[in-house]
């Protein structure tokens, strides 16, 4: 690991004036000390925010959820309003990681968790997200993990958070603290990006910018949800598939019906058409589940080795609409 | 490698494999290493290794109920700061990465990684490990539980894995749910814990040996003792 300067910020204020370009901030390191390690991340400066009074999870004034960007996965996923109004997002947390790094890992630290490609990995290997313009070691190479949606030359990876998938789907507006101490608010489904030309950035966070908070809106999704993840063992791996859905009735016909998938972009990936497709006054039956997964999945393209994906991605949209119609 | 860097910037980022063959090239000092037979054996290391860097940060570490203050490097990880300053090798290093669970912790109260964990940030937090459980002779009853299940081999992840199970307890006590926890929008006051429910928020500990269903046993009894 390359020497760091440690400081412990006093305030958010101060912590985004602090931040040197080359600097990072962290919290529960459960993704930056590893890249650190690997020498993947080599901040010259580390500024500890873990202690900043970002944590809260509350009712907000628009009758949805504010959760602090600090707030642990585990408190998130257990807070009483987040189980009983926002299940999908209990759901989809407690399907990532381990509860050791769900005890330790933010929101925050979350939304901005690095792809495990095995080339961002691996430093003696080319790619464009750790070394720009070194070629992206996967798009000719073991590629069955990779990206079936809005890849590019540059880079094929995916993004590897269940979190923020579940977080796709409800869309909530994310508060960013600015280098001059403003706050600026974007959709959550604007802030993650695909590689284009540039994978350096998995986000459209400025430099020295801060999540501090994502107030998630009222919504009555509460009941018809699931979160879907498809994985090589059972527990603690990463998603090969990962399907949230959730929806609204108006008498028998879906509305508010939103489709967010895991592993298949750079970035969690809203099937918007698809969504609207389901929206438009169709019952819920096997049929029409079909057919919006038909059309999720009419855009992908697959590397060498993980065509396999698009069929996978089908069915378990199909399968997550079906158990989440059971419910 | 860039050879003009060599040896001080980048030593410390090579592989041990690597640190091996080059610690006989560069500057060195000798040291004695104990093996397990008590027998001593000198051999050389680079005097950095042992050094603490002259900007060192000072941290307070409140480990098994006693304060303990070193100067640290920065970069020193809880998990090291604990086997390699303060010679508390309970605690397990396995794969170093956040994959195994080997190192597991419990900070305020919460099972963590400590390979994962920087030793700077946890100023004045109340660190628990294994050598932390017992109550003088009397072992704590999930260690208890581990050996009168049998649910171990090796026993390398086992202080992991009871660390782990401990604060599962508490966990499932406060009625907080695992991806299994069926009907998440109503929170339980305390948690039952099935076969499936122990499997799953254990995941994050792995046993090379394969000892998992000695292991659930013993985590099940504890669970089971512990409501009556």
């Amino acid at each position: 690991m390359k020497p760091f300067n440690f400081t412990k910020a006093t305030d958010q204020t101060n912590a985004v004036k602090s931040i040197k370009p080359d600097g990072a901030f962290v919290a529960g390191g459960t993704n930056l000390v590893d890249l650190m390690k690997e020498g993947i991340s080599q901040p010259s400066q580390l500024v500890d925010i873990s202690r900043l009074p970002l944590s809260t999870i509350q009712s907000n004034k628009s009758s949805g959820v504010t959760i602090g960007a600090l707030a642990k996965n585990t408190d998130v996923a257990n807070h009483p309003l987040i189980r009983k109004n926002y299940p999908l997002l209990s759901q989809a947390i407690l399907a990532g990681a381990s509860a050791q790094i769900r005890n330790m890992a933010t929101v925050g630290g979350n939304m901005n968790q690095r792809t495990r490609c095995a080339y961002f990995y691996d430093v003696a290997m080319p790619c464009n997200k750790r070394e720009p313009n070194s070629g992206c070691g996967a798009i000719e190479g073991l590629n069955k993990n990779h990206a079936i949606l809005g890849w590019s030359e540059s880079c094929v990876a995916t993004n590897p958070s269940d979190m923020s998938v579940a977080l796709t789907a409800l869309n909530p507006k994310v508060n960013i603290l600015s280098v001059d101490g403003k706050i600026r608010t974007i959709n959550f489904t604007d802030y993650h990006r695909l590689p284009e030309n540039d994978a350096t950035k998995d986000n459209n966070l400025k430099p020295g910018e801060l999540v501090v908070s994502i107030e998630l809106p009222k919504l009555n999704l509460s009941e018809k949800h699931h979160y879907l993840k498809i994985r090589e063992r059972t527990s603690y791996a990463f998603a090969i598939i990962s399907v949230a859905v959730v929806w609204e009735w108006k008498g028998p016909s879906m509305m508010n019906t939103r489709i967010a998938l895991g592993g298949v972009a750079h970035k969690p990936w809203r099937c918007f058409e698809a969504e609207k497709f389901l929206s438009g006054g169709l019952i819920a039956t096997e049929e029409n589940f079909k057919k919006a997964a038909e059309i999720a999945l009419k855009d992908a393209k697959p590397l060498k080795e993980n065509a396999y994906k698009i069929t996978l991605a089908k069915r378990a949209i199909m399968r997550a609409l079906m158990n989440a119609n059971g419910k | 490698m860039d050879e003009n860097t060599f040896p001080n910037d980048d030593l410390l980022d090579e592989s041990r494999r690597n640190f091996l063959k080059k610690v006989s090239t560069v500057g060195v000092a000798t040291a004695a290493f104990t093996f397990f037979d008590g027998s001593e054996v000198l051999a050389e290391v680079p005097e950095y290794v042992s050094n603490v860097p002259a900007d060192a940060m000072h941290v307070k570490l409140n480990i098994n109920g006693a304060v303990k203050e070193l100067p640290i490097d920065s970069r020193t990880t809880l998990l090291d700061a604990l086997r390699e300053r303060l010679d508390m090798t309970g605690t397990k290093k396995g794969c170093d990465h956040g994959q195994c669970g080997a190192c597991t912790v419990i900070v305020d109260g919460r099972r963590v990684l400590s390979c994962l964990t920087l030793a700077a940030m946890c100023d004045d937090k109340k660190i628990t490990t294994i050598e932390g459980l017992a109550e003088g002779e009397k072992l704590h009853p999930m260690q208890q539980a581990f050996l009168d299940y049998d649910a171990l081999q090796c026993g390398y992840c086992t202080p992991g894995q009871i660390c782990s199970a401990v604060a599962l307890m508490q966990e499932a006590k406060n009625g907080e749910a695992s991806f299994v926890t069926e009907n998440l929008p109503v929170k339980a006051a305390s948690m039952k814990l099935s076969d499936d429910e122990i499997r799953e928020r254990m995941s994050g500990n792995i046993c090379r040996c394969g000892a998992y269903s000695n292991i659930v046993a013993a985590i099940e009894a504890v669970s089971s003792s512990s409501k009556q």
